[in-house]
């Protein structure tokens, strides 16, 4: 498993190593989607088009790409509040996750669940929980049932640094290694839990790689401002899950360039250290080394000029699109459909 | 027909869904190999084997979250949280992530799961072992809410709970565990959000739920045998969902209305009751509802002082004359 201290730059020449063109240029696509979606969905906040809270993935870009990249059709994705990029990456239209926040009835859930609850069962979103931890025991139990059914997906469960710090993520780990659950664990390290950097409250430099030998498993940290060291990382994960091997636990050094939501300016961070991140780009990172295999700029240019008329597209079909029907307020509490308590 | 125990009743309820359906798997602490600490799952460890009775670290988030990924994605789980007060320690999968996921997901998630545990006072363990929490579930959107008072109803509530596509939270009453009942033999299968008329009567309606049931009942007779009062007593079975037409039915006949409710007094099912026959029995009442509770308190271990805050057969036969008689 590549570690970010001695990852290899990129190779020269041939597109068909072992990601090949085809791939390469999925996620590259991929990770200008989320780019151009979630800067349009900033853009909406302002213009008071997005409503409620929001949390966004700028500069995590490659983290969604790479491990929505390697998954099979039938994985399932488990997101957090900061959902919006592993709903995109893994094939949800952009005009559903857009009009979800605007609160439209075409929205994913109607706006029912807005942006921290962003769900696509038939994508294999299997949704995005905004209470800290919830969701990793959530994805135990769906590779619980994998393994149970004997069934090959694996449950990929994705949160943030300071999830680490919380007891079901602990819970998780340990009840994943006992059982030998095909679950993997990804933790997008961006260095802050909200606005507290992560190293100012936990006892270890990496808050989950340096947990993992609790649980009996290995310390991998990538770089996760790299699509292809992601997905490599991503594919060994699966690969073991799917074999038997039990989960893994992954820690994916990366950044974020907005605050933790829109309510948070981001001030604390020191001077300097958003604009050396920004150097290391995922985006930028990737168009480089699609040209370093020889890809032109035309293709990458193009690439970037459909998605954002696809942004566009999304962003004007949802400002002309109704409201949800009121009639959908007291659908679906039960499953007989409504929310009747008693006869 | 067989003389079962509420504990066996237990036993053969889940062993009867699991016979059924080979998508229901039970996990919890202790629940396999040691057959539970109250001995309620003895024998499912050998009769369905390792991989279907499972047993699970303390980790009440864990078995609570694993339930919910399996009953998302197609398994029938029913989960053990050993004593109900430990519902405290993983109470966000009860209060925002089973209750709340069909109606965030617009009805694209589904949750059926059944949580069974142990609640209920009286067997002296004080006040983080012995609370009846039902009511902390009760008020949440979404969850369907079930107590049975006996081994029939264990068995068949059980299974009516395994069966139902919503998640389900069984409180079984520890202090009903070693009660004895009739159980028929074969299949047994009830319906969520029916209460049942357990002794009827003329003079009043005594709503009770779970252990409370039975003190009920010899209440009844306590006041028929000395004071000639006819009550008729109503196991409410289910709070959610909740069978108000039985309730206000007998109210309809009775004219006065008692809940016996083992919960501390503030927020407790019986107030809801009361509520609901205010507003839509107003006519039929003779005289204020009463509500028959434990005290405000936390639970004491020491017997005596226990016995005293728990609703006795003595206190609600007391309350009802008092009131009827007064």
């Amino acid at each position: 498993m590549a570690k970010l201290e001695d990852r290899a730059p990129a190779p020269k020449g041939s597109l068909n190593d072992d990601i090949g063109e085809e791939k390469r240029l999925a996620l590259y696509r991929t990770q200008v989607v989320i780019r151009e979606a979630e800067q349009r969905a900033y853009d909406l906040f302002l213009q008071n088009l997005v409503k409620g809270t929001s949390h966004l993935s700028l500069g995590q870009e490659a983290v969604a790409a790479g491990f929505a990249g390697a998954m099979r059709p039938g994985d399932l994705s488990f997101c957090t509040y900061r959902g919006h990029a592993h709903t995109l990456a893994r094939g949800v239209p952009i005009v559903q996750v857009l009009g979800e926040l605007m609160g439209r009835d075409i929205g994913l859930m109607r706006g029912k669940g807005g942006s921290m609850h962003l769900t696509s069962v038939e994508h294999g979103v299997m949704g995005s929980y905004a209470i800290i931890g919830a969701h990793l025991p959530i994805a135990c139990g769906a590779a619980w049932r994998a393994q149970y059914k004997g069934a090959k997906d694996v449950s990929v469960c994705f949160f943030g640094d300071g999830t680490t710090n919380i007891g079901a993520f602990h819970e998780a780990l340990n009840f994943a290694a006992v059982w030998k659950l095909p679950v993997v664990f990804v933790c997008e390290n961006n260095l802050y839990m909200e606005y507290t950097p992560i190293s100012d409250v936990t006892a270890v430099k990496h808050p989950a790689a340096d947990r993992a030998a609790s649980y009996g498993l290995p310390r991998i940290v990538i770089d996760g401002n790299d699509a292809d060291v992601v997905y490599r990382a991503a594919i060994e994960a699966y690969d073991k899950a799917r074999a038997g091997g039990g989960p893994s636990l992954i820690e994916c050094m990366t950044y974020r360039y907005s605050g933790h939501s829109r309510a948070d300016p981001a001030k604390y961070r020191p001077e300097g250290e958003l604009e050396r991140w920004k150097e290391r780009d995922p985006i930028k990172l990737y168009r480089e080394r699609l040209r370093a295999f020889g890809v032109g700029e035309d293709a990458i240019l193009r690439i970037d000029a459909e998605v954002k008329r696809e942004v566009d597209e999304a962003t004007e079909q949802c400002k002309a699109a109704a409201p949800p029907a009121l009639d959908i307020l007291t659908t679906d509490v039960y499953a007989d459909g409504g929310f009747a308590w008693r006869n | 027909m067989a003389e079962l125990t509420y504990r066996d009743a237990v036993i053969r309820g889940i062993a009867q869904e699991m016979t059924r359906d080979p998508d229901v798997v039970f996990i919890g602490e202790d629940i396999g190999k040691a057959g539970g600490v109250f001995k309620a799952t003895v024998g499912l460890y050998d009769q369905f084997g390792p991989v279907r009775v499972r047993d699970t670290p303390i980790s009440e988030q864990a078995i609570l979250g694993a339930a919910m990924g399996a009953a998302m994605t197609g398994l029938k789980p029913i989960a053990e949280i050993m004593f109900s007060d430990f519902i405290a320690v993983c109470f966000d999968y009860i209060a925002n992530e089973f209750p709340k996921s069909r109606y965030m997901s617009n009805g694209q998630v589904k949750c059926p799961l059944v949580v069974r545990t142990g609640n209920g006072g009286g067997a002296r363990f004080g006040a983080q072992h012995s609370q009846s929490v039902e009511n902390w579930c009760m008020m949440i959107p979404g969850l369907k809410v079930v107590a049975p008072s006996s081994p029939r109803d264990v068995i068949g509530l059980m299974a009516a709970a395994v069966r139902d596509p919503d998640p389900v939270i069984f409180f079984e009453h520890k202090s009903l565990y070693a009660t004895k009942g009739e159980v028929p033999d074969g299949e047994i299968v009830d319906t969520l959000g029916s209460a049942k008329i357990v002794r009827p009567g003329k003079d009043a309606t005594i709503l009770a739920l779970a252990l409370m049931v039975p003190r009920a009942l010899a209440a009844a007779e306590k006041l028929k045998s000395e004071h000639g009062i006819d009550c008729e007593v109503i196991d409410v079975r289910s709070l959610v969902p909740l069978d108000t037409k039985t309730i206000l039915g007998s109210l309809a006949r009775t004219h006065r209305l008692f809940t016996v409710e083992e919960n501390p007094r503030l927020c407790g099912w019986g107030a809801e009751l009361v509520s609901i026959a205010a507003d839509e029995a107003f006519y039929d009442l003779d005289g204020p509802p009463v509500r028959i509770t434990t005290p405000h308190i936390p639970l004491p271990a020491a017997d005596l002082l226990e016995d005293i805050a728990l609703p006795s057969v003595e206190r609600i036969a007391e309350r009802v004359q008092r009131s009827l008689q007064s």
